[in-house]
């Protein structure tokens, strides 16, 4: 409870700091909406900012249900077989070298203007934190614990299956966190390379027509949409994960 | 296993100039052993002489560099692993199960589904003094109640032969007397030949029917001798039985003597007193972690 007090007044603090700066004379109505101008436009522009929202949630659900597939897939088939993880993981790393802004007009030109390469570019930088990390969680099994399995028989699928999934499950959900945070900026750089529908392509849109107060509220709904899916990360470990929970800021 | 048919007094366990070394580092130079059926035999000496390696030699998760570990008649690392039931230090229960099911995993292992495995092991936490601990998870146990688990594990493995490296060397003193007794009475209920590792004198003879003694690095056994104290054992009656004493002096004596004694032919300059033999990284596997408390004193 305390915590929530805590987050709420540090919260309130920036609200009224913005409202203070984008009330400032000096300050220009189309470079700054105030909070007041935001609330405003979340009001009158609801119905717009709902569908457009709905288009981008869809494309950053779908693309963090390929990533973890995908992700799980890679991790458990790297963790069996060393040479794939060898060979694969310095790829692995490559793929998130790659300015996400680059390579999203070209999966568009690939892909059609369509749900594909938002789909695609979301995937591709939430693949990363779930692999690596769920990688590091089946790796993370004591030597000891591993030397107990072996001499009471088990068999590798058995070890995986009863020790090293059940371990990784916490780092594949901080894998999960990060993931579900940068879902929602690479929504946005997929709609920027080139859609019709979508909150990113409304806030560029929006800062094109000089529409300010609009611009900051699909900002606003950005924010709360990685926030919610954070906290819906932090909701399904503390379900799946009872036997690690630890005192830690959802 | 394959062998029961035999002659029924085959030997469950035997070491032959077992020899182990890694790298420059002999841990252990030539042990013999013998084990008989049912018999309990406890290996005592000083942190780093390669206790825990003796063990993972026995249950074929290492490899001798020399000589040959016998159980049941095999040799071979696999059927080692599948002759003998192995206790870690830790219990190395897993936090996401019960007890009941970290207890049933030896059974899983097997192949048995986890319902009849959980199953076929409620009876053991009945007999053995865990009753309604069953739905516990291990973060909600005492240190001896999951030292109990895991020696619950190790049982239902159903393996002829344990073998136990320092099973309460993590447990403060009193609980540690009360698990000795336990496992003596539970050994009564379920006889198995047994190979147990210690730094505790007073432990090892309390529950073992010969001690072995080893030196320090590169261990050796330099002592063996049988403790002929009657069964059942109660350790409160045993404390105050002078032959316990006489035995405890012995072992004792035999550790210093071993100590003291120049450790390999050549010279002293290389090779450190021997009596603090606690720097042990290169003779235990990593994270065993049984370097951490000297041999026992007198009491």
């Amino acid at each position: 409870m305390r915590r929530v007090l805590l987050a709420a007044a540090l919260l309130g603090l920036f609200v009224l700091a913005w409202q203070g700066v984008a009330s400032l004379h000096s300050v220009d109505d189309l470079t700054l909406a105030s909070p007041v101008e935001t609330f405003d436009a979340l009001r009158t522009d609801w119905s717009l900012l709902w569908d457009n929202a709905w288009v981008t949630l869809v494309e950053v659900l779908l693309g963090l249900a390929v990533s973890l597939a995908a992700g799980v897939v890679f991790a458990v088939a790297m963790h069996l077989f060393r040479p794939l993880r060898d060979a694969a993981y310095p790829l692995l790393v490559a793929s998130q070298a790659i300015p996400i802004v680059v390579l999203a007009p070209i999966f568009v030109l690939a892909f059609d203007y369509g749900m594909g390469p938002k789909l695609a570019i979301v995937a591709l930088i939430c693949f990363f934190p779930i692999t690596v990390n769920l990688l590091d969680g089946l790796r993370s099994v004591e030597p000891e614990l591993l030397k107990l399995m072996r001499s009471l028989g088990a068999s590798r699928l058995r070890t995986l299956r009863s020790v090293e999934l059940p371990a990784a499950l916490p780092f594949l959900f901080s894998g999960l966190k990060v993931a579900a945070t940068v879902s929602v900026i690479g929504a946005v750089f997929g709609e920027w390379a080139g859609a019709d529908k979508g909150l990113g392509r409304l806030v560029l849109l929006g800062n094109n027509q000089l529409q300010t107060p609009r611009v900051y509220a699909g900002i606003v709904l950005l924010t709360l949409m990685a926030v919610a899916l954070f906290a819906l990360v932090v909701l399904a470990e503390r379900v799946a994960c009872p036997w690690n929970r630890k005192e830690m800021p959802a | 296993m394959q062998t029961e048919a035999e002659a029924p007094p085959q030997e469950p366990l035997s070491l032959e100039n077992v020899t182990r070394r890694y790298r420059k580092v002999m841990a252990l130079a030539g042990i013999e052993l013998a084990l008989r059926p049912h018999e309990v035999v406890a290996v005592v000496g000083p942190s780093g002489c390669g206790k825990s390696t003796l063990l993972e030699l026995v249950a074929g998760l290492q490899e001798p560099d020399q000589g040959v570990v016998r159980v049941l008649g095999a040799a071979h690392p696999a059927a080692l692993r599948a002759a003998c039931g192995y206790m870690p230090q830790r219990d190395l229960l897993l936090p996401w199960r019960d007890a009941l099911s970290n207890a049933a995993l030896a059974l899983e292992c097997q192949g048995v589904p986890r319902t009849e495995a959980r199953r076929r092991a409620a009876p053991l936490f009945e007999r053995f003094g865990l009753a309604d601990f069953e739905h516990s998870r291990p973060a909600a146990l005492s240190g001896g109640m999951r030292q109990r688990v895991a020696f619950l594990r190790t049982l239902l493995g159903g393996r002829p032969v344990l073998l136990l490296d320092e099973p309460f060397g993590a447990l403060d003193s009193i609980t540690r007397a009360g698990m000795q007794q336990w496992l003596a009475d539970a050994l009564v209920e379920e006889p198995r030949t047994v190979l147990l590792v210690t730094h505790d004198v007073e432990e090892a003879i309390f529950l073992a029917d010969r001690v072995a003694v080893l030196s320090p690095r590169p261990g050796r056994v330099i002592a063996e001798f049988d403790v002929d104290l009657a069964r059942p054992r109660s350790r409160r009656a045993i404390v105050a039985d002078p032959a316990f004493g006489g035995l405890v002096r012995r072992a004792l004596d035999a550790l210093e003597t071993g100590a003291l004694e120049p450790r390999s032919p050549g010279g002293r300059p290389d090779s450190e007193p021997a009596r603090a033999g606690t720097g042990s990284q290169d003779s235990e596997p990593a994270g065993t972690g049984t370097g951490s408390s000297p041999v026992e004193g007198s009491p």
